[in-house]
């Protein structure tokens, strides 16, 4: 199955580890689409949330390659748990003096607040999960986007538990026993493998 | 007080802590070769003479020596170089370490931490180029540092998943006072063997218990648990195959062996593969030598697939049971679960033996012929290394190995220039035992230089063997199966040196055969010889290896034996027929080769 799979990592705050991560996807040929950095409640650990493209067999066993890295600490495969993710969107849109008020209107809708106004451009800070931040540039496309700056999607796991993902990678015993018992995705059944996937 | 450089006192600086370390982690023999950046580490070793340094004549001479050894003994190899070229020329042996799994730790001096990223004379990014051919590298900031990372690092690289490390160490760092304490400089306690989950186990045995044609399949990361693999294949009656990095994992004398997978592999690994009902993979990746055409791998199979790697797991091959777990643990636990009658399979066993029959080479002269005599002299306990080419393959097909660690090669990566410099590296850890390196003409030239290292460190026991084919042999054999008999530069008989002046000229002495007489003749002096020496023996130059797997082919596609004349191959034993192209039956029909080519596309 291809598509975007969203991921987060605890990693150590250290020179290249972000070179580190990103030549691993880099390798198989995978972009990284979005990508969030940020320091953590303990200090020399910072959290990382990216957003990578690909087929799930290949993105879970480049996680795996991932999981490796020494200073990769623990990787949260976001499609195992309920979590909350948030991108913050800068947008600038052209206006004049017939769209002006139906830009502002539009934007109030999408709880969108105005960062800097001039007499052609209105520049919008919008947060939200994916869907409204799709929704606003949509809305927004038509009146002209003059420039976007996004800050990538940045998300955590639901619930009173501290950076605990039943389904850690390369963790100990949970991620064996859910590697064992084929309860996980990354070793796929032989009929739905990638083994129709023909010359390497 | 700082130490400067002509202060005794660099004992007690970031170089002197560097050597300290190393001795407490238990290093006493260390392979490289001095410059510029690399001095304070160098002058702080004449005040540690219980450490031996073997200088080499090539940093990536030294860097194969120092993966020999490790190879052999399963122990931390240790290399150091100087920046820039010194720590570029380190790249290859780095990249091989990565892919065979080799426990190494590179330390390599850098310019002074104030002018890292000016581009400084001699200064390479070397941390940043060899990211992805290490498991971890590290920059050390500070002097306090080393003991630190140097510990952090060797654990790195023996835990696990071995591999490469290496720490770069600018060189005011080495220069910089530290006073370390022996509590500093401890090792990390190593990590206990994993165990496999009960749940994994469980399903292992079942498709093991259920199994009518069982085979193993056991590679490199399996050296370590040969007596457990053995018990285990006894215990089921299981036949074994060991991959090229796995030979030795298993005994050769034993019935049970049917010998190495893949592109060169015996008839009987290969056949076995593709009928086999149950697969159980220990300690392996299956690398694209083995496979063959992935699709078509153990078609009939259900896989086991054993190692520490998690991202190893249905990286390649789909697999019904991952067990992510240590070898030995797994091998033990499996075996004490072995039905209490041992299962007979008749009908299999008999089967693969009928297949073991076949695939030989023929007892003509020529290079399988010589290696075939070479290696029918190496005792049970002595040290095989071979570089890459026809020669590695012929070794690989036919030497015999009873115990593990004693094959050494670039398996992963494929090196040309390995094999003479490993066979330093193990001769130097086993001084007591034969180290023997059969080499082509083109790879020994690679690393040749290294020549003057076994005089150098009075290495007495290394024993060179050159099958002088007077090609790149293995690359001529592909330009004529595969691109139409056009020999695009391979010639290399008109430019080669005269092998037995080369060795002569830095004090190595020289046998030279030519027929199968002459070579049981030179055999003699060559191994009687009470010194390292060098055998070359010309073949000619036409031989191919074989049985061979086309790239692309599945493994049932297998070419037994030579075609009978130039393009045209037998393929009696094709059973499937990839993409189309009508199957012959077991009745011998020749087919051009090309033509099963043009659909995969071969590549070297
Ligand atoms: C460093 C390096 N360069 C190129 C190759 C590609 N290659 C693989 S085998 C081979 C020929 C080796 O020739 P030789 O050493 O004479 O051995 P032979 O095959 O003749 O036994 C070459 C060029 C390689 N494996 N390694
Ligand atoms: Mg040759």
């Amino acid at each position: 199955m291809s598509g975007e799979h969203l991921v987060s990592a605890l990693v150590r705050d250290e020179p290249r580890v972000l070179t580190r991560i990103t030549a691993l996807f880099g390798r198989r040929g995978y972009n990284i689409k979005s990508l969030s950095v940020g320091a953590t409640e303990t200090p020399g650990i910072s959290r990382m949330t990216f957003v990578v493209g690909g087929e799930r067999g290949v993105v879970e066993q480049a996680m795996r390659q991932l999981q490796k890295l020494h200073d990769v600490l623990q990787i949260i495969d976001h499609s195992q748990e309920k979590y909350v993710d948030r991108e913050l969107v800068l947008l600038k849109v052209r206006v004049d003096k017939d769209t002006r008020l139906e830009v502002r209107q539009m934007a109030e809708d999408f709880r969108a607040r105005i960062v800097d106004a001039g007499r052609q451009a209105l520049m919008f800070e919008v947060t939200g999960d994916e869907g409204k931040i799709t929704a606003f540039i949509e809305q927004m496309r038509p009146f002209g986007i003059l420039e976007t700056m996004r800050t990538g999607r940045a998300a955590l796991i639901r619930g009173s538990n501290a950076d605990i993902a039943s389904h850690v990678y390369g963790g100990e015993s949970q991620a064996l026993a859910a590697l064992a018992s084929g309860l996980s995705p990354v070793p796929q059944p032989r009929e739905a493998s990638s083994r129709d996937g023909g010359e390497q | 007080m700082t130490p400067t450089q002509d202060s005794p006192d660099i004992r007690w600086s970031g170089a002197g802590a560097l050597w300290a370390s190393l001795e407490a982690h238990g290093v006493h023999t260390v392979f490289g070769y001095p410059g510029g950046a690399i001095m304070p580490v160098y002058d702080a070793l004449t005040f540690f003479p219980q450490i031996r340094h073997i200088l080499g004549r090539h940093e990536q001479g030294s860097i194969h020596a120092a993966e020999g050894w490790a190879k052999a003994t399963g122990q931390l190899g240790v290399v150091l170089a100087t920046s820039g070229p010194g720590a570029t020329n380190l790249v290859t042996g780095l990249a091989d370490a990565m892919l065979d799994s080799v426990p190494l730790l590179a330390i390599t001096g850098n310019v002074a931490s104030h002018l890292i990223g000016t581009d400084a004379f001699q200064e390479a990014d070397i941390t940043g180029i060899t990211l992805p051919v290490t498991k971890h590298n590290y920059i050390v900031r500070s002097a306090e540092d080393v003991p630190r990372v140097i510990a952090e690092a060797i654990h790195i690289a023996r835990s696990g998943r071995p591999g490469p490390v290496l720490v770069d160490i600018p060189k005011d760092v080495q220069l910089a006072a530290c006073e370390y304490r022996p509590a500093d400089l401890r090792p990390h306690p190593p990590l206990p063997p994993r165990e496999p989950e009960p749940a994994a186990l469980a399903a292992a045995l079942e498709l093991l218990t259920q199994a009518e044609r069982p085979v193993m399949m056991v590679g490199g990361g399996a050296l370590d648990a040969a007596a457990e693999v053995t018990a285990l294949a006894h215990a089921w009656n299981i036949p074994v195959i060991t991959t090229l990095m796995g030979l030795g994992a298993f005994p050769a004398s034993d019935p049970l062996w049917l010998g190495m997978p893949g592109m060169h592999g015996s008839v009987a690994a290969n056949r076995a593969i593709s009928e086999a009902d149950v697969l159980l993979g220990i300690g392996l990746r299956f690398d694209d030598r083995v496979t063959g055409r992935v699709r078509d791998f153990a078609p009939r199979a259900s896989i086991i697939h054993v190692d520490l790697d998690a991202a190893e797991l249905g990286k390649i091959v789909s697999t019904h049971c991952p067990v992510r777990a240590d070898a030995a643990q797994v091998a033990r636990a499996l075996k004490e679960q072995a039905p209490s009658q041992i299962p007979e399979r008749p009908d299999w066993l008999a089967q693969l033996e009928e297949w073991k029959g076949r695939g030989h080479h023929p007892e003509v002269w020529g290079a399988a012929q010589a290696v075939r005599q070479v290696v029918a002299r190496l005792g049970p306990d002595d040290i095989l290394s071979s570089d890459v080419g026809q020669h590695q393959m012929l070794a690989a097909q036919l030497a015999r190995f009873e115990r593990p660690r004693r094959w050494l090669n670039s398996g992963g990566l494929g090196t040309m220039g390995f094999g003479f410099p490993a066979a330093i590296g193990a001769a130097l850890a086993e001084p007591d035992v034969v180290s023997m390196v059969i080499a082509g003409d083109g790879g020994f030239q690679m690393t040749a230089q290294e020549l003057a290292t076994l005089k150098h460190a009075d290495i007495r026991n290394v024993k060179i063997c050159i099958i002088n084919n007077s090609y790149l042999g293995m690359v001529r054999q592909w330009q004529e199966l595969f691109h139409g008999e056009r020999y695009s530069e391979v010639e290399l008989g008109h430019s080669n040196p005269d092998f037995l002046k080369l060795a002569d000229a830095y004090g190595v002495p020289g046998w030279r055969a030519e027929d199968s007489a002459s070579l049981d003749e030179a055999l003699e002096g060559w191994l009687n010889h009470p010194g390292s020496a060098l055998l070359e023996v010309v073949v000619p130059s036409q031989h191919h290896v074989f049985p061979m797997v086309p790239a692309g082919a599945s493994l049932s596609e297998m070419l037994e034996t030579e075609p009978v004349r130039a393009g045209v191959m037998q393929t009696g034993t094709v059973q499937d027929s990839p993409d189309g192209v009508e199957a012959p039956g077991d009745d011998m029909e020749a087919v051009p080769i090309m033509a099963l080519d043009a659909q995969r596309g071969g590549e070297r």
